[in-house]
């Protein structure tokens, strides 16, 4: 009993420091259980993705990962969303009495070849904000562990983002104000694993003998290229969204402009009109007309989606990049083989 | 004489076997963990399905709350169920196939908690793990319940154990390295792990070197099976004229250049853009 009051203490006293000084998150520490959880989840599921809720502990910078738990396909129903709440209160009270870590600490998701950058992450990352301080999303790409990654990545949004989202300020002002670029929207943190001894002394009992594993045979796979062409496809496609995105700046700019012409016109009307006026020995009109449809300012649309785009892109890019990379020495040791 | 009493085991011989998902060992050593004070063990129920050639295929599993005196055992059913529905709201093709209990094979309580889940399912799964490690090692079993009886009226059962297919595929594309220690501090890379492959590969090649170096000079003596094995690989190496392997190593060399070019002209872009987008503004 000593002890537990002494670990209850210590969990206050942490507590109590980080309200005091908040250090900034900068590890996730996982479990091996997560990953598999995550893994299976994902996997059985895919090509659909799905979401689940990650449970675990907040202690100081470091964001601890413990278990987490599936959610079931969402559908367009409000019923069922209704039932989906309910799911979610059950689950968490079903793992509180079996003595599982209760804490929310985040959500994790699926991603088909890392195109996670969407406005509905960034929503659900607010909503999700909004009740607990620190929280991470996990991404996870069942198609890219086939060739042998384990891709598996924790994000969260930057704070200067998230400010500028709240207050909903995406022109190019604000931007130029915070210094803000489309590189500073994500964070990724990186991941620690850590696993019990328990865990630890069974697996390595269990471990296959043989020298090569299954994550070698997916790694040595000579095909990539269905990858890279869906790959490809996607950069496409994305490279098409952004160019309608500039043309919605360049439609924009345009206006802008015209507008800007249409006013220095009004403008010189009105002044020779009042220079008339005076020389006639009449009052002034005033110099501006906030009823003309002309002085109206413009909307300028919001560069978020564009950011996300290129975002997105540059995600693409590196994929690329890194399944060249891979490529390059499969086929210099293909060769080597064949040499021999 | 048609009313013969015959005194027999039954089912009489089974040919099930089980496969383990390493989540759910993961899934059982963390409840273990987890456990209350007062409890010697955890009692949980398993997921999965029987696949068509009757192996049954254990995914997923959920501990059960459970009270246990001398000659007692009072599971939580209402949680059980309340786990179960909850589980299958998420994949609704995983049911029941048994149950799991920690400890070092069967005990006394274990036929109370098999008969409950018997009436959940035909032919429960009795999966057993030891966390306390009392032979010294990791000890993972698996029983099926067999029951004797004379004519219609049963005596007893007996757990009768069936093998278990204990290779974890799932570990291994998420390697060992990681789930093996305590503690990760980074996960590898795609190209360290490319690494690691390419010199485990290499000291395959040079074991395999070795060997038949030793065999040609007569310090080992041969084994046909594995001079078997060595010229069924190196056939598998498809043969082809050196001209034309040139031709397709350089072909896909090409198309992975074409392909980096391509991305790298796509970032600078967005650079481009990026820049031209502020000055843009300033103007």
């Amino acid at each position: 009993m000593a002890t537990a009051a002494a670990a209850t203490r210590s969990f206050l006293q942490v507590a109590a420091t980080e309200e005091a000084v908040a250090p900034p998150l900068r590890v996730v520490q996982i479990e091996g259980l997560v990953i598999l959880k995550i893994i299976k989840h994902c996997t059985e599921f895919s090509p659909a993705l799905v979401t689940g809720q990650l449970l675990g502990l907040d202690v100081g910078s470091v964001l601890e990962v413990t278990n987490c738990f599936p959610f079931p396909i969402r559908e367009e129903d409000e019923e069922i969303e209704a039932e989906g709440a309910n799911y979610q209160l059950e689950m968490m009270r079903c793992l509180r009495e079996v003595n599982v870590d209760n804490n929310t600490v985040g959500w994790y998701q699926s991603t088909l070849l890392g195109s996670y950058q969407t406005v509905e992450l960034i929503e659900t990352f607010m909503n999700y904000q909004e009740n607990i301080r620190r929280c991470v999303c996990i991404i996870y790409d069942p198609s890219k562990s086939n060739q042998g990654v384990l891709a598996l990545k924790a994000l969260k949004l930057s704070d200067s983002f998230m400010e500028l989202y709240r207050a909903n300020e995406f022109n190019g002002e604000k931007l130029r104000e915070k210094n803000l670029s489309w590189v500073d929207i994500f964070e990724e943190i990186p991941i620690k694993v850590s696993n019990s001894a328990l865990v630890s002394a069974f697996m390595t009992e269990l471990e296959a003998d043989s020298p090569v594993t299954q994550s070698d045979y997916d790694r040595l796979q000579l095909s990539t290229n269905p990858f890279m062409e869906r790959n490809m496809e996607f950069l496409i496609e994305c490279m098409d969204d952004l160019s309608t995105e500039q043309q919605k700046f360049q439609f924009y700019y345009r206006n802008l402009s015209r507008q800007q012409a249409q006013q220095q016109t009004w403008l010189q009307k009105r002044r020779s009109e009042n220079m008339a006026r005076k020389a006639a020995g009449e009052e002034p009109l005033p110099e501006e007309d906030p009823l003309n449809p002309i002085f109206k300012p413009l909307p300028e649309p919001s560069r978020l989606d564009s950011f996300l785009i290129t975002n997105q892109v540059s995600n693409y890019c590196s994929q690329i990049n890194s399944v060249a990379g891979q490529s390059f020495s499969r086929l210099y040791l293909m060769k080597a083989l064949h040499e021999n | 004489m048609a009313d013969q009493t015959v005194l027999q085991f039954f089912p009489l011989s089974t040919s099930l076997s089980a496969k383990v998902h390493p989540l759910v060992i993961f899934n059982i050593c963390d409840c273990f963990v987890r456990r209350p004070d007062s409890a010697e063990r955890v009692i949980g129920t398993l997921l999965g399905s029987v696949l068509p050639d009757g192996t049954v295929d254990i995914r997923n599993s959920y501990v059960v709350p459970h009270n246990e005196s001398s000659d007692q055992v009072a599971l939580d059913i209402d949680y059980h169920h309340n786990m179960l529905s909850s589980h299958q709201k998420v994949n609704p093709k995983e049911v029941i196939v048994g149950w799991f209990s920690t400890g070092f094979g069967v005990t006394g309580g274990s036929a109370l908690i098999h008969d409950f889940y018997s009436r959940e399912v035909t032919n429960p799964v009795h999966l057993t793990v030891d966390t306390g490690f009392t032979n010294g090692e990791a000890s993972i079993k698996a029983f099926v319940s067999v029951n004797l009886s004379l004519g219609d009226q049963q005596l007893a059962a007996q757990f009768q154990e069936i093998p278990l297919d204990l290779r974890m595929v799932e570990a291994e594309r998420v390697g060992f390295d990681i789930l093996k220690t305590t503690a990760v501090d980074k996960l590898p890379t795609d190209m360290e792990g490319m690494e690691a492959t390419m010199e485990r590969l290499l000291a395959l090649i040079d074991d395999t070197y070795k060997y038949v170096d030793d065999v040609v000079e007569g310090r080992v003596a041969p084994d046909n099976n594995i001079g078997r094995f060595i010229s069924d690989t190196v056939s598998s190496i498809p043969k082809i004229s050196p001209p034309a392997f040139d031709k397709l190593v350089n072909d896909s060399l090409q198309d992975q250049l074409l392909l980096l070019y391509l991305s790298s002209i796509t970032r600078t872009q967005l650079s481009l853009a990026e820049k031209l987008n502020t000055a843009a503004q300033i103007l």
